[in-house]
């Protein structure tokens, strides 16, 4: 049974090598994806915090600041 | 109308849906891996090289779909200056780009056993390379450029002009002699793929889109924070 869905009639080479490189590569991207997204995140977080007190409180009348800065507390 | 649609109304949602698409994506996987690999039954022709079928097609329909959706947006961008066009753009286009190279090597390993070769100069495989030679510029343009009004010309030409290529790829396999099969799925017409091959690749479809999705809300947050950076440079 193992061995029938291992070797697929012959064609188990070329089926699973067909379908670990699609889902290495959907991980890769997932992953360099993420990696940038927290990287963005982080310097955010690092320049909203040097702002001084006046430019943090005009900087948090945008909602989406407020929205980054949430999601970069959940890190 | 675009009003609804500006970056600081949306992220509230753009930021939230990643978690969710995630979760659908490896439920919507797992079912089209199980169906895929499994269940499905084999070919009376090619046996279980069949198979490749599931991660082939839907790689080939979603890279065509990316890069026609980059052609429309990027006259949008032209026509109604909207620069949140070429942001969505921009983030649609890495996974447009995968999706395309996924397509062309299961398409190669593929070929070895139904055709005996891993490659042929053929009219459907050689437009869909020029595909990934357009989306290769595209993403590049993006890395090369750094005056922002020049990059957004830049890329909306090449994906109006890559987008000529896309009913080239489509019919190539009537307007020339290929190797390549003939359509076997139609919208319009009867198709000659069995329910129980359709299934599967409908599934398989759907966990593809939904992976496209994920990428696609992942990288629109990305870019949408690198503006906000620069706004807070500018405070």
């Amino acid at each position: 049974m193992i061995n029938d869905v291992i070797l697929m009639n012959g064609y188990g080479a070329y089926v699973w090598s067909a379908f670990s490189f699609t889902l290495i590569s959907f991980t890769t991207l997932y992953f360099v994806t993420k990696a940038q997204l927290l990287k963005e995140q982080k310097r955010f977080a690092s320049k909203f915090g040097s702002l001084n007190e006046q430019q943090a409180r005009t900087a948090s009348l945008q909602n989406i600041n407020r929205e980054i800065l949430l999601n970069t507390s959940k890190i | 109308m675009f009003k609804y649609f500006e970056p600081n109304k949306i992220f509230a949602i753009t930021s939230k849906a990643p978690k969710y698409v995630l979760f659908l994506f490896v439920v919507v996987l797992v079912i089209g891996l199980s169906e895929a690999l499994f269940l499905s039954p084999e070919d009376y022709k090619q046996s279980d090289a069949v198979r490749i079928m599931y991660v082939h097609v839907p790689a080939a329909w979603i890279s065509l779909g990316i890069f026609s959706s980059l052609a429309f947006l990027s006259v949008g961008s032209f026509v109604f200056k909207n620069k949140n066009f070429a942001l969505i753009s921009k983030s649609l286009a890495p996974s447009g780009f995968v999706f395309n190279i996924v397509a062309l090597i299961t398409g190669s390993i593929w070929g070895k056993p139904t055709w005996g070769t891993w490659w042929a100069w053929d009219a459907r495989i050689t437009s869909m390379l020029i595909l990934a030679l357009f989306y290769g510029m595209y993403l590049l343009a993006w890395r090369i450029y750094e005056d922002k009004e020049q990059v957004i010309k830049i890329t909306s030409m090449i994906a109006i002009l890559g987008a000529i290529n896309v009913p080239i790829i489509k019919y190539s396999v009537d307007w020339w002699n290929t190797l390549h099969q003939m359509p076997s799925i139609n919208v319009l017409s009867n198709t000659s793929v069995h329910i129980s091959m359709l299934i599967p690749l409908g599934i398989m479809t759907a966990a593809f889109a939904l992976f496209s999705l994920l990428i696609f809300l992942m990288k629109y947050n990305t870019e949408l924070i690198k503006v906000k950076n620069k706004g807070l440079d500018r405070l």
